[in-house]
């Protein structure tokens, strides 16, 4: 996969991951471009666009495009699935995920990303070892933050 | 009084509670100041907060540079909660093209080396995603470590990261290709995925790999069955199917190994077979997992009624009630059409039945596939098809869909008539979208096909009399009319309506079309050539065509100008040698149809010229023409020429029949047409008037020169 893009109805970026070295204009361009392109698509068209030397898969769920551009080589079907797989990792973590959960936990959604592929590439194929990795790198967050903040509490920075 | 620093959430709310850009901007600017002045002389420990901040403001489009040295802080930082930001930042706002991202390279050093599998896990993919080649080459090692380490977590991630640095520095891969072996033993579903992932890239990468890995498809085959046969497992199964993501990847690898080798494939044969007719079909993941089969079993050596079984899935897939399996299938279809063309051809009607589809995707796919599939005994079914989906399809696919009929019509036209019926339909419905090449073919066409000569100056004069704004259909019936207007005139022909049609309306015609602000300049000059030429075929006097050749005289185009004056000068001057020169256009033998020309251009040696059945080779030379090749496209351009007929005449004389052979025009280009391959120059003739009376001085010798050029060609 080179990038993958969550973006809402009215165009808002909400999420992009790039695997592909690009300049940030070449990247503002190419999702420009890319937005438009299947925002003007009709809603029972088919998932799949050339554009050009890469395929676009992409899903709406609700009010948020989850589009991956994919190389040709790469099989179109299981793009979908990788795209459905992070939408249920999605909604497992925030409970009945809905995008104002991706707006105001962006971070989240990007850790989320990142326990599930890699460089790409699907890392981890069980739904529950990544949410297991998400909870304990939570944990381990919060432990970091605990006890500065009881100290603060206290007075004793 | 100074407005606090608005935490993340707040920030995020008051952006989108902004009701314009300049309001968001207004918002932004001053958080920004706050988040600049903060890591300057902020606490460090809200640094992470601030850079959160900073991160939700460059995904909204604003510059956000200065926050890349606050990554650098954080990731150095001995916290989690700092690492986690850091590095996500470091994904976001650095890039191999600023020198900045090197400075990283310590900072994952040092993080992949402590104890931490989440840390460990940030810098491995943090490093997979923004490794630039040097940093790849730097951490190699430490990353080559983590590989054989024990815990599944971090040597999942390793393995992918692994992948990314074959893919920036693949020199690597001498280091990488080892642990594979012990890698693939692996019962962990992710370490698998990532190793079978690994070995794909080294595959791809060298042709050495590839063959050191042929030995292990019996263990790639026996991990992909048990798979399959394992039943449901809450963990890994999607809809029925155990790990998709896995198949798919064990498929593509296997794929890749069996290509062009005899033994791997018949190692993978009856493993396809079982994944082919085994898989659940109910829903996408099943599907993706049989896609994925198909596409292997057309790409290795596999065995005839597997790859027949794989043709009749994709056939299924047409069928599918989701659009997008059917276009996945008509994809594949048209990668295997050449190599197993009868199997697919079995699926024709159906995939016809896409060419109605109103998604364009799907549809510019059955045009291509349904082109591929016209042959000499469903031409004219095919062609009615695609010619109905012509007056009906998108404007981008007109073009492809005219070309295509127009090459199907040239390669397998049952009759000569039918041939010129074809074009000019396609011509009346899309003419504007027909490449340049068509008015030269089909006037090659008409001026061959002697006995319809009667027959196509009558339909093309009505279809003119009806519509002059189609460039090529008025090219073509002008140069028609120019030659054939004796026969126009004569009464009744009696494979069309009787048509009455006096000279003056035959003049007024073309006068009309010389006129009109649609016609371009060199629709005019076919328009001026005929009328001169109907100064010898009609009977009436030529005053009025004088005239109109008079004031063209001066034109302030130069071609038509340079044409009128020559004209006249004929009138005037060389009155006594008109009716030689305007006489019919001899015929020049083509040679053949095109693939007579391939036969040749292929051989290399005399042979005959005659017509010849081209059925059976066509699939081959198709090949060698290149003439369908998806990327292509069907419209490929040829060298544009000059669409006047007597520049082929003239162009032809101008060769020097004493010389050597002239050389062959390379293939494959593209289909040739009548001028460039015949006369073997690539170049496109742009021949004058000047040239058409220069060729009248060497008339007498015409026939001869001719035959003395045809033969110096088929030496050749």
């Amino acid at each position: 996969m080179q990038f993958m893009l969550l973006f809402s109805r009215q165009g808002k970026l909400r999420l992009q991951k790039w695997y592909v070295s690009l300049s940030d204009r070449e990247k503002k361009k190419i999702t420009r471009e890319i937005v438009q392109t299947i925002l003007a698509r009709k809603p029972k068209m088919c998932s799949f666009l050339e554009w050009r030397d890469l395929k676009i898969v992409y899903k709406r769920y609700a009010s948020l495009y989850f589009c991956c551009a994919i190389e040709d080589q790469e099989n179109e079907l299981i793009t979908l699935e990788i795209i459905h797989r992070y939408v249920e990792l999605l909604d497992k973590y925030f409970g009945s995920v809905c995008e104002l959960d991706i707006i105001f936990n962006f971070e989240k959604a990007y850790f989320i990303l990142d326990e599930f592929l890699l460089g790409g590439e699907v890392q981890e194929t069980s739904k529950k070892n990544v949410l297991k990795a998400i909870e304990q790198a939570d944990l381990l967050q919060e432990e970091a933050e605990t006890p500065r903040s009881v100290l603060e509490e206290i007075g004793l920075t | 009084m100074v407005v606090p620093s608005l935490k993340l959430q707040d920030l995020i709310e008051e952006i989108r509670g902004a009701k314009t850009q300049a309001q968001e901007r207004e918002v932004i600017q001053k958080e920004c100041a706050h988040i600049r002045a903060s890591f300057r002389d902020g606490d460090p420990l809200h640094r992470h907060r601030q850079l959160a901040k900073l991160l939700y403001v460059h995904m909204l489009g604003y510059p956000a540079h200065f926050g890349q040295m606050e990554c650098l802080k954080l990731i150095a930082s001995p916290r989690f909660t700092d690492k986690r930001v850091g590095y996500l930042g470091a994904m976001l706002l650095l890039d191999e093209r600023q020198d900045a991202h090197l400075l990283i390279t310590n900072s994952i050093k040092n993080d992949l080396s402590q104890g931490i599998q989440a840390v460990q896990g940030l810098a491995l993919c943090t490093l997979s995603t923004v490794g630039s080649a040097e940093m790849c080459w730097d951490l190699a090692t430490e990353v080559e470590k983590l590989l054989l380490q024990p815990g599944s977590y971090v040597r999942k991630k390793a393995v992918l990261t692994a992948v990314h640095m074959i893919r920036k520095v693949p020199e690597l891969s001498n280091i990488f290709l080892p642990p594979c072996a012990q890698l693939l033993h692996e019962r962990h579903h992710g370490i698998l995925l990532g190793t079978i992932t690994l070995i794909t890239e080294l595959c791809e990468r060298s042709p050495a790999a590839l063959k050191h890995f042929r030995k292990v498809v019996p263990q790639l085959v026996q991990i992909l069955r048990t798979l399959v046969m394992t039943g449901y497992s809450t963990e890994h199964s999607i809809s029925g199917v155990s790990d998709p993501f896995l198949q798919v990847q064990i498929l593509r690898l296997l794929r890749i190994l069996g290509r062009n080798h005899e033994e791997s494939s018949e190692t993978m044969n009856d493993l396809l077979a079982q994944v082919a007719t085994n898989t659940d079909t109910s829903r996408n993941a099943g599907n993706a997992v049989l896609f994925e089969t198909v596409l292997t079993i057309m790409d290795t050596r596999s065995a005839a009624g597997l790859r027949v079984l794989a043709v009749n899935i994709l056939g299924r897939f047409l069928l599918n009630n989701d659009k997008n399996i059917r276009y996945v299938a008509l994809t594949s279809l048209l990668r295997m059409v050449q190599s197993d063309h009868s199997a697919v051809q079995r699926h024709r009607p159906t995939v016809v039945e896409c060419l109605r589809e109103p998604d364009a995707s799907l549809s510019r796919r059955a045009l291509e596939l349904s082109l591929a599939l016209v042959n000499s005994s469903n031409v004219r079914a095919m062609t009615q098809e695609l010619q109905s989906f012509l007056e009906s399809c998108p404007p981008d696919l007109r073009a492809d869909c005219a070309s295509g009929i127009l090459l199907a019509a040239e390669r397998f036209a049952p009759t000569k008539r039918w041939h010129i019926d074809t074009i000019l339909r396609v011509l009346t419905t899309a003419g504007t979208h027909v490449r340049d090449d068509a008015v030269a073919n089909l006037t090659q066409l008409i001026g061959g096909a002697q006995e319809l000569h009667a027959y196509s100056v009558r339909r093309l004069y009505s279809a003119l009399a009806e519509d002059i704004s189609q460039q090529p259909l008025v090219q073509v019936a002008a140069w028609c009319i120019g030659e054939y207007g004796d026969l126009l005139l004569e009464g009744s022909c009696e494979e069309t309506e009787p048509l009455q049609v006096k000279e003056e309306e035959v003049l007024a015609l073309l006068e009309k079309v010389l006129q009109s602000h649609m016609s371009l300049p060199a629709t005019r000059g076919y328009a001026l050539t005929a009328l001169m030429k109907l100064s010898t075929r009609l009977r009436g006097d030529n005053n009025r065509i004088r005239q109109v050749v008079s004031i063209y005289g001066s034109c302030v185009d130069v071609e038509l100008q340079q044409r009128a004056v020559e004209y006249n000068t004929l009138f005037r001057k060389y009155d006594h040698m008109r009716a030689a020169i305007l006489e019919k256009m001899p015929l020049v033998e083509r040679g053949g149809t095109q693939d007579e020309e391939a036969k040749e251009s292929k051989e290399a040696q005399l042979s005959e010229a005659a017509l010849v059945s081209t059925e059976p080779p066509a699939s081959k030379l198709l090949d060698l023409l290149d003439l369908l090749d998806s990327s292509s496209g069907a419209a490929q351009p040829p060298p544009p020429l000059e669409p006047s007929p007597g520049g082929t005449l003239g162009h032809l004389l101008d060769l020097p029949c004493a010389s050597p052979a002239p050389d062959i025009i390379p293939w494959p280009v593209g289909p040739s047409f009548l001028a460039a391959h015949l006369l073997c120059f690539p170049a496109p003739c742009s021949a004058g008037p000047s040239q058409l009376l220069r060729a009248s001085h060497l008339k007498p010798l015409l026939p001869s020169q001719i035959s003395e050029c045809l033969s110096v060609k088929d030496c050749s």
